[in-house]
């Protein structure tokens, strides 16, 4: 990467800033015209004179030039062209032609600064772009150094300003500086005392300025580096959460993080103070300019020496001068800035090691697969601080064998296993997989031929799926097709992308290779993916994720049409009388017995957060309707007595009692609230609570579920008018609220409601032994009959798994890695203590799985017990950064040897 | 069934007798009435267990694992409590129950559990009481294949 940013911005945007010079340049005869065109209009057009050049002599007779004024007789030409004009018409077409020239000299500004504009974009993008990419070709080590917070704080905020100044670099200072030399000439040609009084102070700020500059420069980098602290505090922190809180270190690193602050604070206070101290030298020597022209140009003028349209002109010109001077200076700062700021970044994404771009992006001519043999021959790693990890370690093994690394940790197993996946680059020594040399291939081998899972795998914050099928997305294989505006907006975005050198791969094409997966189309990819999860023991989670999954039934109407079809079996199903016990399913015309009284009025999912069905007495519409159908004294009633009940029951627990939160419908902050009305109003005088009181006691009996707490309240009396209330409620639902309930109904998919309930269409009864695992079974039974349970899981792939996998549990994440390595079908599957984490029971099915799966490839196991060991052909026993033994287990596992030795220590 | 009949029906349990109505009636809303269809297991011997069950109505067989096969050593009718034992002593289930009948349960969790027995001396004693006829019952049954064993040793000898 270039060192400094002009050859940075030479290199890629040269053409841009020719064309942002020349209109820069084009600008300033324009500018010039326009001091002309006000001398014009103030001494022609306004007080009717010209000035003339004249030969006087003088006193002492020598002769000079000199400008005396001229009365002009109008009828006149302007400049001397085309017709003749009076004076009033003759100071309109000036003023005329100076509003011409304003819209033309701002109109070349215009396209400059959206020229200016699109260029800085580019190239800002073209840098983030650069410093990303770099990132991706980091050796491994250098991640030890460089915290993920400076990196972030890097390529985001600190490069963000260095884009406005692409945009000015050339075009600002010839632009500015044009148009200063061209007033500066102008006010020469008028009268060079007064331009020369005008700038004779200049030199000063030209000296002074850079030194002063020199120490905001100084304080700028310090800043920098402070702030890159600063981020890399924040992203430690937000890393290390858990720690913070489970060792109450909020307040340490609350106060480091103020001492950093503090630090930062200071140096910006400094660097204001100087660009402060700058800013004040600047504007008093560019004040001392009009002291001048009106001492100077004042005298001038009484002596005659000097007409007033001249120092107008000149006065003018002056401040015209100061503009584009001032301008100059803060560019001067801005530079002095971009610069610090560039060769900062640039450095630090400038590590030793960095890997070659070829790498990251060639494509094997010939596809490459491993067979053979892997060979290690002399592989000599040392760590950073030149201990020795790997000391000459060397082997030849088949790669359709299993391997074990049996190993403690520090004995060089995890190190190896990474030198075999190419995460890190031996010091010394060759790895080879079927004669390719691993260092002189690109990733586009090596991330496909080999797969590589250790103990701590990072899951991606997109969809399970996406995950699954990570492995298989190198490149667009199959471009999208676009139309009409899609298709210009596809092209503007290549050409855009080209134009920063950014890649223009197509994030909409399909990037699935299905060859390296074994699978023709989608659908079979599906099936292997599913495949894959069931040899981890992912695929019982899938479904469950499935089953609670959501699905749009206008996108997949196959989906939602199985789903209806399993609702309709279980119907038949539930014929049989032990297992209609199970659900009570929901019908419009009866009520649920199962389900609280809010759903029975809702009969409906809740869309949005219009209807909450904790709170639904609440809503002004629901009040309507129980008014509407005679129920609102009759809620009251219910909700006296269940207030009753449960002040009965739970008045004399403890409010922290478990069965208070597992039970009661009223939590202990309200009891006593509860207590107090039933003391206040007896059962008759209901009618003169007041409107709160009213609406506290109504909301209670939403909650009740007749079958659950069997309180007697929701009565053969109450039911049938709730089915009333139910039908009001829908029947009058005001056009407002149309869309946030979607209601219940036998024959339609429910959008709302995920896919279990959609096949449930009920409620699974309280007071039935296993119900859930009954009803689970049986829709199991149900869905495989209809051949749907794949479907499914399929819908359990679109499981958003959240920010490093935050939505799975770690044993899922790290099966779901698994799954990840096998489903791309790798010849060389590289393991580092990949199940240690998971139970025995999930360890023996992952190992004999992978073992199964992988018949005639290789895989290459870290093992985390030495035990495990008997079921891989090959043992490799590492100690101290050395092979110690090598061989099969039956061979190795005796009297003496360090695996028999491991393997007792790892029984005792 | 509404909490006050299930109240009512507690009361017939001898276990339950001395219990006030109000904590009854937190026992009846507290726990769960659970029905098993006749044939289905209620607790599964070796596993563990958070709660005691009493039966409301209906039968259950008392199935313990032996090695060769499960064994029915004893039969639970209506009042009768079982699962005491796990949540007690905090150990796996010694037997497996079995519905015999379709039986209505009543499902007492440890926490309540514990919360009953030290308020109610009275419902501590019906326990005890049942767990030691329940010893008293095992120790004659040793002592009856004791005495077994001892005549088979003593023919083969």
């Amino acid at each position: 990467m270039e060192r400094n940013i002009f050859s940075f911005i030479l290199k890629y945007s040269y053409r841009q800033q020719i064309v942002l010079v020349l209109l820069a340049v084009i600008n300033m005869p324009f500018t010039m015209l326009g001091y002309q065109l006000v001398e014009k209009i103030v001494n022609e057009g306004i007080q009717g004179f010209r000035k003339v050049p004249e030969q006087v002599t003088q006193d002492d007779g020598s002769i000079i030039e000199k400008s005396v004024k001229m009365m002009i007789e109008f009828p006149e030409a302007v400049f001397g062209i085309g017709p003749e004009f009076d004076q009033v018409i003759f100071l309109f077409v000036l003023v005329g032609l100076f509003l011409a020239n304003i819209l033309l000299l701002q109109g070349i500004k215009y396209a400059l600064n959206v020229y200016r504009g699109v260029t800085a974009e580019r190239m800002l993008r073209r840098l983030r772009y650069a410093l990303f990419q770099r990132v991706l070709r980091f050796p491994k080590p250098t991640f030890k150094k460089t915290s993920q917070g400076e990196v972030i704080s890097m390529i985001t905020g600190e490069v963000e300003p260095l884009g406005g100044f692409v945009g000015e670099c050339f075009s600002l200072p010839v632009m500015q500086g044009g148009i200063m030399l061209m007033s500066l000439g102008y006010m020469l040609i008028a009268d060079w005392k007064l331009a020369l009084a005008a700038v004779a102070l200049y030199p000063i700020q030209f000296y002074i300025i850079p030194k002063l500059q020199k120490r905001v420069n100084l304080l700028g980098k310090e800043r920098v580096k402070r702030v890159r602290k600063l981020s890399e505090k924040i992203g430690e922190t937000v890393t290390g959460i858990n720690e913070i809180h489970a060792h109450d270190g909020s307040n340490l690193e609350l106060a480091t993080f103020s001492e950093r602050l503090n630090g930062i604070y200071y140096i910006r206070l400094q660097i204001y103070i100087w660009k402060f101290i700058i800013k004040f030298v600047n504007n008093f020597i560019q004040q001392l300019g009009p002291v001048m022209f009106y001492s100077i140009g004042g005298y001038l003028v009484i002596k005659g020496d000097l007409d007033l349209g001249t120092l107008f002109a000149a006065i003018s010109a002056h401040k015209e001068i100061g503009a584009p001077w001032k301008e100059l200076l803060g560019y001067y700062q801005r530079q002095a800035d971009a610069r610090i700021k560039y060769e900062q970044v640039v450095e630090q994404f400038a590590p030793a090691g960095l890997f070659d771009e070829e790498r990251l992006m060639s494509e094997p001519e010939t596809p490459v697969t491993f067979e053979g043999n892997v060979n290690a021959s002399g592989i000599i790693l040392t760590d950073d601080q030149n201990n020795s990890v790997l000391d000459s370690v060397s082997f030849t093994l088949a790669l359709d064998q299993k391997v074990a690394l049996v190993g403690a940790g520090g004995s060089g197993r995890d190190e190896l296993s990474e030198v075999l996946a190419r995460l890190i680059e031996p010091d010394r020594g060759t790895v080879t997989f079927g004669g390719h040399d691993l260092s002189a291939l690109p990733e586009s081998v090596t991330g496909r031929r080999i797969s590589y899972v250790d103990n701590a795998p990072f899951v991606f914050n997109k969809t399970l799926g996406e995950n699954l099928f990570y492995g298989l997305k190198h490149r667009p294989l199959k471009d999208a097709e676009y139309e009409g505006d899609r298709k210009k907006e596809r092209d503007s975005y290549v050409s855009e992308a080209k134009a920063s050198g950014n890649l223009d791969f197509d994030l909409g094409a399909d990037w699935v290779d299905y060859d390296a997966a074994g699978v023709p189309d989608t659908a079979g990819l599906r099936q292997a993916g599913i495949e894959a999860l069931k040899i981890v023991g992912l695929d019982e989670d899938v479904y469950q994720f499935g089953l609670r999954g959501r699905i749009n039934p206008e996108t997949r109407a196959d989906i939602a049409d199985g789903v209806l079809k399993a609702r309709k079996a279980l119907d038949e199903r539930l014929t049989d009388p032990s297992l209609a016990v199970l659900i009570e399913r929901l019908d419009p015309n009866s009520y649920n017995t199962n389900a609280s009284l809010a759903e029975n009025l809702l009969f409906g999912t809740p869309v949005g957060d219009t209807f909450d069905l904790d709170r639904l007495a609440e809503h002004p519409y629901i009040q309507e309707v129980l008014e509407k159908v005679g129920m609102t004294s009759q809620m009251v009633s219910m909700g006296y007595q269940a207030a009753a009940t449960m002040v009965e029951l739970f008045s004399d627990l403890p409010p922290d009692h478990e069965l208070f939160q597992q039970f009661s419908f009223v939590s202990a902050d309200d009891l006593p609230e509860l207590q107090g009305l039933l003391a206040q109003y007896t059962k008759d005088q209901l009618d003169t609570l007041k409107p709160h009181e009213q609406l506290r006691l109504m909301s209670l009996p939403f909650k009740l579920i007749p079958a659950r707490h069997r309180l007697g309240i929701i009565d053969d009396e109450v039911m049938p008018r709730l089915l009333e209330a139910r039908k009001a409620f829908a029947g009058n639902l005001p056009d407002n609220l149309q869309g946030a309930v979607a209601f219940f109904d036998p024959d339609e998919y429910n959008a709302a409601a995920n896919i279990q309930d959609n096949i449930l269409f009920g409620k699974i009864a309280y007071g039935q032994a296993q119900a859930q695992e009954r009803v689970g079974a049986l829709m199991r039974e149900v869905m495989s009959e209809l051949g749907i349970i794949e479907t499914v899981s399929e819908v359990g792939l679109e499981f958003e798994v959240g920010i490093g996998g935050s939505r799975l549990t770690g044993a899922q994440r790290q099966k779901l890695a698994l799954a990840r390595a096998v489903v791309k079908r790798p010849d060389v599957l590289i393991l580092t203590e990949a199940t240690a984490s998971l139970d025995t029971s999930s360890q023996a099915r992952i190992l004999d799985g992978l073992l199964g799966a992988f018949e005639g490839r290789s895989i290459i196991w870290g093992v985390h017990r030495p035990a495990m060991a008997e079921r891989f052909d090959h043992i490799l026993v590492m100690k101290g950064g050395r092979i110690v033994e090598s061989g099969s287990f039956a061979e190795l596992n005796k009297e003496g040897t360090a695996l028999s030795e491991m393997i007792a220590a790892e029984a005792a | 069934m509404s909490l006050n009949e299930e109240v009512e029906l507690l009361r017939q349990i001898p276990m339950f007798q001395k219990v006030e109505q109000s904590k009854l009636k937190l026992l009846a809303f507290t726990s769960e009435r659970l029905s098993f269809p006749a044939g289905q297991v209620v607790c599964e011997q070796g596993e563990p267990g958070d709660s005691m069950y009493v039966i409301v109505q209906g039968d259950a067989d008392v199935i313990v694992n032996l090695p060769n096969g499960p064994l029915t050593v004893a039969a639970l009718h209506k009042n009768s409590f079982f699962g005491e034992i796990a949540i007690l002593c905090d150990i796996p289930r010694t037997a497996t129950i079995k519905a015999k009948t379709e039986l209505v349960t009543l499902r007492i969790t440890k926490d309540l559990f514990y919360r009953l027995v030290s308020e109610f001396p009275q419902m501590t004693i019906e326990i005890m009481r049942e767990i030691a006829f329940r010893l008293d019952r095992t120790t004659q049954d040793l002592q009856q294949a004791r005495n077994d064993l001892n005549k088979l040793q003593g023919a083969d000898s």
